[in-house]
């Protein structure tokens, strides 16, 4: 239905159109990409569940699960809630509503294709960009490049006068993901060799999170929570701090993935410095949100997306105590290349940043849908399967990255370790298919919003009506 | 637009990038541009060859337009005894070059100049990247001294022996024929490396995997593919464990017949359609049968069948058993 929209003039379109289409594809994603991660997990409980085919092996799955996350689901909520925050925030309308739709399609199109590819095994063999080049070439190109115009155009069109820290992520952002992409990939591109692609694979998959996916969460709980409760932000001067420290700090650990490989000791000891130096925007951020929600905290019982929001910053804590020490040598030591990692990927990519995003595109698709959202009951169950699907993921994951880290360094023989995960590995399967079973309800209750939810007069926000189911 | 904080804004943020790219990206490129390959590295390239990732000699990863290598027992020209045997890496026509044919300097200082001036890989004729040679080569490792120092390095024997592709396979047999190359692209594409990690670490890894990699291990590799969540042992040196290929195989086949305790998949899938002997494998037969020995039915379980030579699991093998 939106399609007619994609040959329209671009004044025709009504705004939050493509903010619409990037919404449910990105819970469509999130729903594909939480499915294969429960059939994987399936997999390492039960090695011999489906069995004997080549496309169902784990090896050829678990790439598809991290990227369709990744590329499909977080990447695209991003892109949905700069199609509806940048220009609200601009006092104005998206630079390019028509624009938008297009990257939206491609964006589809192009990751479609590419996870098709890789699922049969067109690889680079690189994490994080294990796509082929062409397909890296199409992301940066196709759904990155025409983002970020849109989005700094938009900046740059606005009809305020300073720029409101949320904004100010989302410009740079965008633009520093796309050098990240540039640079990362280059191995492929120039066929770079060695330990000069090793390092490049993980500069590259340090700064996705370290440019993208974390600072673009956060700067999304900017934009709703406030908007949510009705608080001005704390204080923009710290949120500016956060803005700085990330792009100074963040930019620079890379080598801390890889300490137990030969790079040069000074390059590990500057990142380990550098990446306990990540706690600085991580205060500044937690910090600034709670206090936002200063006399508000009703809301967090309250309101969906309140609660969404307050759980994915209550999450942050953790993961940043987590990331600026576990990547000091002496904790590196015992936790690298377990467990315990995992459990860190997932409380940084499903915990923090997907509860942020869950927020933002509830909120967003009910305001740019102009209709209540149809059932508060399910969406309280989304809230709780997601959160205690991803603890138990969580926890389990934990435990088993302690128990791999002690039989690494006490000398136990590898299949002592494997019989003493098996536990874990099955309540990581429970709690990855509770994730997806949460999402499946996610994708109804926003279709059915989209269908019958009650409309919202003009000039009222969604939230200041009362639910109905 | 009179307010302008967002370009001082902009100029700071790409100030701010530029400088962590310079310290992150261009001040340790000089380090790593001083490795010196070690004779592991030079082993790993020559046997693996060009990117095994995407690219347009083998887009799909199917292992094709790959080398070779193989332990010659005979001189392919002579005829004459070689003993030890030597181990050559054969390029035939059109196959991409290893990677620092094309950049010698890449193969560090010591290295580039022996193996230009003594093992004459500057005289490979028409190396290019993605097209190879127009006759094929065939590469042997030789051992050198520069500035008192032994050094292991590229020798172009196609040029200081006269082998040529067809002659060096014809000599080595299929018995001692590896195809390392091909089974690397196997590794990758089957998503090995989600589990099996290539980087022993400086703890108890060192008894139980072997040594850690040193700087110049590497060098001409691509994907270094080190994997980051170990969730079997590490195999970087597996075969100095366990050469046994009849354990690869039934290991490969259904992991639960050497280990019941192991959650590797089974990889019987890569065994293709066709055993050693032509016949066609009964896979269904197999693991009804297997299902009878695990429910305890049966004493033994069901022999694994041998593999056809130009099976995608002997490829596996080959490079499985080539990681000393």
């Amino acid at each position: 239905m939106l399609f007619k929209y994609l040959s329209a003039k671009n004044e025709d379109i009504p705004p939050g159109s493509a903010a619409i289409f990037f919404g449910f594809s990105a819970i469509f994603w999130f729903v594909v990409g939480t499915g294969l991660g429960s059939f994987n997990a399936a997999k390492l409980a039960f090695p011999d569940f489906v069995t004997g085919t080549e496309l169902f092996a784990f090896g050829h799955m678990r790439q598809v699960h991290v990227l369709a996350v990744i590329v499909g689901w977080i990447s695209m909520a991003f892109a949905m809630t700069m199609m509806y925050m940048t220009p609200a925030l601009g006092n104005t309308r998206m630079w390019s509503e028509k624009l938008g739709l297009w990257t939206a399609l491609l964006w589809n199109v192009g990751l479609s294709s590419a996870l098709l590819s890789l699922w049969i095994g067109i690889t680079s063999g690189r994490e994080y960009s294990d796509f082929a080049w062409p397909f890296d070439l199409v992301i940066l190109l196709g759904v990155i490049a025409p983002l970020c115009v849109n989005v700094i155009m938009t900046i740059a069109h606005r009809r305020t006068q300073g720029i409101y820290i949320t904004n100010w992520f989302f410009g740079a952002c965008t633009f520093m993901v796309g050098i990240v992409l540039l640079v990362g990939n280059s191995p492929e591109y120039f066929h770079l060799t060695g330990l000069s692609e090793a390092y490049l694979t993980w500069w590259n998959a340090h700064n996705l999170l370290g440019l993208w996916i974390t600072p673009v969460a956060a700067a999304i709980a900017y934009y709703t929570i406030p908007k949510l409760t009705g608080n001005p932000l704390y204080s923009h001067r710290i949120g500016h701090m956060h803005f700085w420290s990330i792009v100074v700090f963040y930019s620079t650990p890379a080598s801390h993935h890889l300490m137990s490989s030969p790079l040069p000791e000074w390059l590990k000891s500057f990142a380990s410095v550098e990446g306990v130096l990540i706690l600085i925007p991580a205060v500044a951020f937690v910090a600034n949100i709670l206090l936002t929600m200063k006399g508000k905290w009703s809301m967090f019982v309250e309101n969906i997306e309140i609660k969404f929001s307050v759980t994915g910053v209550f999450l942050a804590i953790p993961l940043n105590m987590q990331g600026g020490f576990q990547q000091t040598r002496s904790i590196n030591w015992f936790i690298h290349g377990t467990g315990w990692i995992v459990a860190h990927a997932h409380l940084a990519l499903l915990g923090m940043s997907t509860f942020l995003e869950i927020a933002a595109v509830y909120f967003g698709l009910q305001q740019m849908l102009k209709r209540k959202l149809y059932s508060l009951a399910l969406a309280n169950f989304h809230y709780w399967f997601v959160l205690i699907g991803f603890c138990t993921y969580w926890i389990s994951m934990t435990i088993a990255g302690l128990i791999q880290g002690a039989g690494k360094i006490y000398e136990v023989p590898y299949i002592d370790v494997v019989i003493a995960e098996h536990p874990y590995m099955i309540a990581r399967w429970v709690g990855g298919t509770m994730v997806f079973t949460g999402n499946l309800v996610w994708l109804y209750n926003m279709w059915m919003t989209a269908r019958v939810g009650t409309l919202v007069p003009d000039g009222r926000y969604a939230h200041e009506l009362a639910y109905e189911r | 637009m009179a307010f302008k904080e967002y370009r001082l804004g902009a100029a700071m943020v790409g100030g701010a990038l530029g400088l962590s790219m310079t310290i992150t990206i261009f001040m340790p490129s000089f380090d790593l541009r001083s490795a010196v390959s070690t004779k592991m590295a030079l082993e790993k390239q020559l046997s693996a060859g060009f990117d095994i990732g995407f690219g347009y000699a083998d887009p799909l990863l199917l292992g094709i337009n790959r080398p070779i290598t193989v332990d010659l027992e005979t001189d392919p020209k002579t005829g004459a005894k070689l003993d030890p045997p030597v181990r050559a890496y054969v390029y035939k026509a059109g196959v991409p070059m290893p990677p620092n044919i094309r950049h010698p300097h890449d193969l560090g200082k010591g290295v580039q100049d022996l193996s230009e001036s003594q093992g004459q890989i500057s005289t490979v004729s028409g190396s290019n990247h993605s097209k190879g040679s127009q006759e094929g080569v065939v590469f042997t490792l030789a051992l050198g001294e520069f500035n008192g120092e032994e050094l292991t390095y590229i020798e172009n024997a196609s040029v200081t022996k006269g082998w040529t592709p067809d002659a060096t396979l014809a000599a080595a047999g299929d018995k001692n024929t590896h195809l390392i190359s091909k089974g690397k692209t196997e590794f990758v594409v089957q998503g090995c490396w989600w589990c099996h990690t290539l980087l022993p670490e400086q703890t108890q890894d060192w008894q139980a995997f072997g040594a850690p990699p040193y700087l110049g291990d590497f060098n001409g590799e691509n994907p270094t593919a080190f994997g980051s969540d170990r969730k079997a042992p590490d195999i970087l040196h597996v075969a100095s464990r366990n050469s046994s290929r009849e354990w690869m195989m039934m290991h490969f086949f259904n992991p639960r017949l050497v280990q019941v305790n192991s959650i590797m998949p089974r990889f019987d899938y890569l065994w293709g359609d066709k055993d050693a002997q032509g016949n066609t494998i009964d896979f269904d037969k197999w693991r009804a049968e297997y299902k009878e020995y695990s429910e305890g039915k049966r004493t033994y379980p069901p022999e694994v069948p041998d593999y056809a030579p130009d099976s995608e699991i002997r490829a596996l093998i080959d490079w499985v058993l080539s990681l000393k």
